[in-house]
């Protein structure tokens, strides 16, 4: 089996191969193809986003995708989580010697067609090897560009007191899927990680709620907990959250039950918040549920007049509780 | 119609009717007030669910629940993570414990901040992890940190009956397991804080069977119902003390019917008393316990990690200023500590009632009022 040597991020002639053999190959377009030191990019008018992101997902591959989906997903769903429409990435592979080639291959694949899927094209790249030891399999890095539409503004601190949150989703399933898929994890479960590209949801959303989509984040790392804290700290309201509303799958809460997890600050991949005027929620409901990523979306709590930007759950049980802020990772390694 | 009580009750559970179930608890409370009553909840994992679910907040004034010492992370006395630390630092040792005791502070450091200085520390999420590691390299030293209450120990007992007829003599143990009913005993016993029943552990009692704590209602007097872990398990496990101190008839009752029985798991207790002796142990917050802790038999002391690497377990120390030890016997709640929320937070936890996920002090941090 071949197999990543340190002489392939060497600058030299190896180098060259594989970036014309697994990389050019598949993302050929014409910014790409001069590979010069820099792509140089038209972009149409409007306010650029520009995000970056590394990813460094244990294991590389998991049930529902890879590290390549992942980084592909990661920094499209930043730029559309500001209301942009994603155009161009960059991707640059950290390599570990000794990666066999075949799992690159594979992994390259999946981040193509998933660039395909968000219409973004990979403009620029980068590849380095480090001796064993130093990395674990590959570490990928993407960052992105987008554009912003005309009439389209969406910020956190644009939540207010009556605005709806909706989700389109069950939360959790990433950050159940990794752990079920990791070394040493004994038990198995049949769950999935939801890692996709949101941007065309995005765009359907926009077109049902325009500018009254008030806010928009993507639950990633600490989960829905972390981001309803977020927004209530930026919008400087409180949020209040409806446990029996929230989507989770079975199986999610069973594994979470059997680790001490809570879902609420499990990691997701495909998920995303939308804050909105109470007045187009069921527009915008409408309009999720019609896509193929928001079928199962669920209004899952309100922002309330307050001061102190607080998030509070009201249990299945009818109880009440605070939300805080996660302060840590639950899991390490989980994007 | 049925009118025993509890099997009401546990229809009324079945079908989720936390409302009937709340009218139960305001019904008996009202015939107790003015008195107050004081349950203890034993089990971390209760703790969790009842601030997860917000339960504390729905029950009536007179009502009150205290968490006991039940997280097996918080019981683990310092000495145990010095010496834990001390395993991770020998040169082809490598110490596999569960994340939440990564990060509770010994005396000097954690074994998160010895990883990270290079001590070998891996985390896993059973004994049986350790085992394949152990087996995938049989030139290094693979020592389990093994801590946990009788739900647990029958899985740590197999690990050690397999490394012994597998003669995997690189596979170690620290065990620090233990079993609840003496601390139970202990806490009444010590009568510092007055009780007036039990929540037992549902998942302990798996295991132990209920018969276990029928010497504790006998001879002090406490109603003890083993309760499961759905917000209305709970709620009807309330509801079944309630009514026990309304009539003044202490008794064990079971309410997590559905896994408990009188007898409990007698093979999963055999498996244990095959590797393990019971032997006295000293609990974080309630000094030394007679018969409350589990040692490995002697025949075993090939895989006992103290008598192979030759390690002391320093004598029992506290933090200074940390109260896990009042929080862990029930003496306070969490914020009366002076150094809740201040000095001592999730990400800086003092003591380790901080740390757990099961622990009271992250639970009252993480859910309650601050």
């Amino acid at each position: 089996m071949d197999r990543v040597l340190l002489a392939h991020g060497g600058g030299g002639s190896l180098t060259k191969q594989l970036i014309r053999g697994m990389v050019v190959s598949r993302f050929g377009n014409p910014a790409l193809a001069p590979l010069s030191d820099s792509a140089l990019l038209e972009l149409p008018p409007g306010k650029t986003a520009f995000t970056t992101d590394s990813y460094v997902v244990k294991p590389l591959r998991f049930r529902g995708g890879d590290i390549g989906r992942l980084a592909v997903s990661g920094t499209v769903n930043d730029l559309a989580m500001a209301g942009a429409k994603p155009l161009y990435i960059s991707l640059a592979l950290i390599l570990e010697e000794g990666l066999p080639l075949d799992d690159l291959a594979a992994i390259l694949d999946s981040a193509k067609a998933t660039a395909g899927e968000a219409g973004v094209t990979v403009v620029c790249g980068d590849t380095k090897a480090v001796e064993r030891g130093a990395a674990d399999g590959l570490f990928i890095n993407t960052s992105g560009i987008g554009v912003i539409p005309e009439g389209v503004s969406v910020a956190m601190e644009r939540a207010a007191p009556g605005d709806a949150v909706l989700i389109n989703g069950p939360i959790g399933d990433h950050g159940v899927a990794i752990l079920s898929a990791r070394e040493g994890l004994s038990f198995e479960t049949p769950v999935s990680s939801d890692v996709a590209p949101l941007n065309g949801l995005v765009v359907a959303i926009l077109a049902a709620g325009g500018e009254a989509i008030h806010a928009l984040r993507d639950p990633t790392r600490g989960g829905l907990g972390m981001v309803a804290c977020e927004v209530a700290e930026a919008c400087c309201h409180d949020i209040e959250l409806d446990e029996a509303e929230i989507p989770v799958r079975p199986e999610v809460r069973g594994a979470c039950d059997l680790l001490g997890l809570d879902p609420l600050y499990v990691a997701n991949e495909g998920k995303l918040v939308v804050v909105c005027a109470e007045g187009v929620a069921s527009a915008v409901l409408t309009a999720m549920r019609a896509h193929p990523l928001g079928r199962s979306a669920a209004p899952i709590g309100r922002v309330l007049e307050g001061a102190k930007g607080r998030v509070t759950l009201r249990t299945a049980i009818g109880g009440r509780r605070v939300v805080d802020p996660p302060y840590g990772e639950q899991l390490p390694r989980i994007c | 119609m049925n009118s025993d009580p509890q099997a009401r009750g546990s229809r009324l559970a079945a079908r989720g009717f936390v409302p009937e179930l709340l009218r139960l608890i305001a019904e008996r409370a009202a015939r107790l007030a003015p008195r107050a009553v004081r349950f203890m909840e034993v089990c971390g994992t209760h703790t969790m669910a009842m601030f997860r679910s917000g339960i504390r907040a729905m029950l009536p004034p007179n009502v009150r629940l205290l968490s006991g010492p039940g997280c097996p992370v918080c019981v683990t006395p310092m000495g145990m993570v010095d010496a834990a630390i001390e395993i991770a630092r020998r040169p082809g040792v490598c110490l596999a414990t569960f994340g939440d005791m990564v990060r509770v502070p010994g005396s000097r450091t954690s074994l998160e901040r010895a990883k990270a200085e290079g001590a070998d520390v891996q985390m896993v999420y059973s004994p049986l992890d350790a085992l394949k590691l152990a087996e995938a390299e049989p030139g290094r030293t693979v020592v389990f940190f093994a801590i946990g209450f009788e739900t647990t120990t029958p899985a740590v007992a197999a690990t050690v009956a397999y490394a012994r007829d597998r003669g995997l003599r690189n596979m170690l143990f620290l065990a620090a397991n233990k079993v609840i009913p003496p601390a139970m005993e202990a806490i009444l016993a010590g009568g510092e804080v007055k009780l007036d029943g039990f929540l037992c552990p549902g998942h302990v009692s798996v295991i132990t069977g209920s018969a276990i704590y029928e010497p504790l209602a006998a001879k002090y007097h406490a109603p003890c119902v083993v309760t499961g872990f759905e917000a209305e398990d709970i709620l009807e496990g309330i509801a079944m003390l309630l009514l026990q101190v309304v009539e003044a008839a202490p008794k064990v009752e079971i309410q997590y019917k559905r896994w408990v029985h009188r007898e409990g798991n007698a093979k999963a207790r055999e498996r244990v008393a095959e590797v393990f002796r019971p032997c006295d142990a000293a609990w974080r917050g309630l000094g030394t316990i007679p018969m409350s802790g589990l040692e490995l038999r002697p025949e075993l002391r090939g895989h006992d990690a103290l008598q192979v690497l030759g390690i002391q377990v320093p004598p029992e120390l506290e933090n200074p200023g940390c109260s896990c030890g009042e929080v862990l016997r029930g003496l306070i709640e969490p914020p009366e500590c002076s150094l809740f929320a201040s000095r001592c937070t999730p990400a800086t936890p003092v003591g380790p009632c901080m740390v757990s996920t099961e622990g009271s002090c992250a639970a009252y941090y993480k859910y309650g009022e601050r």
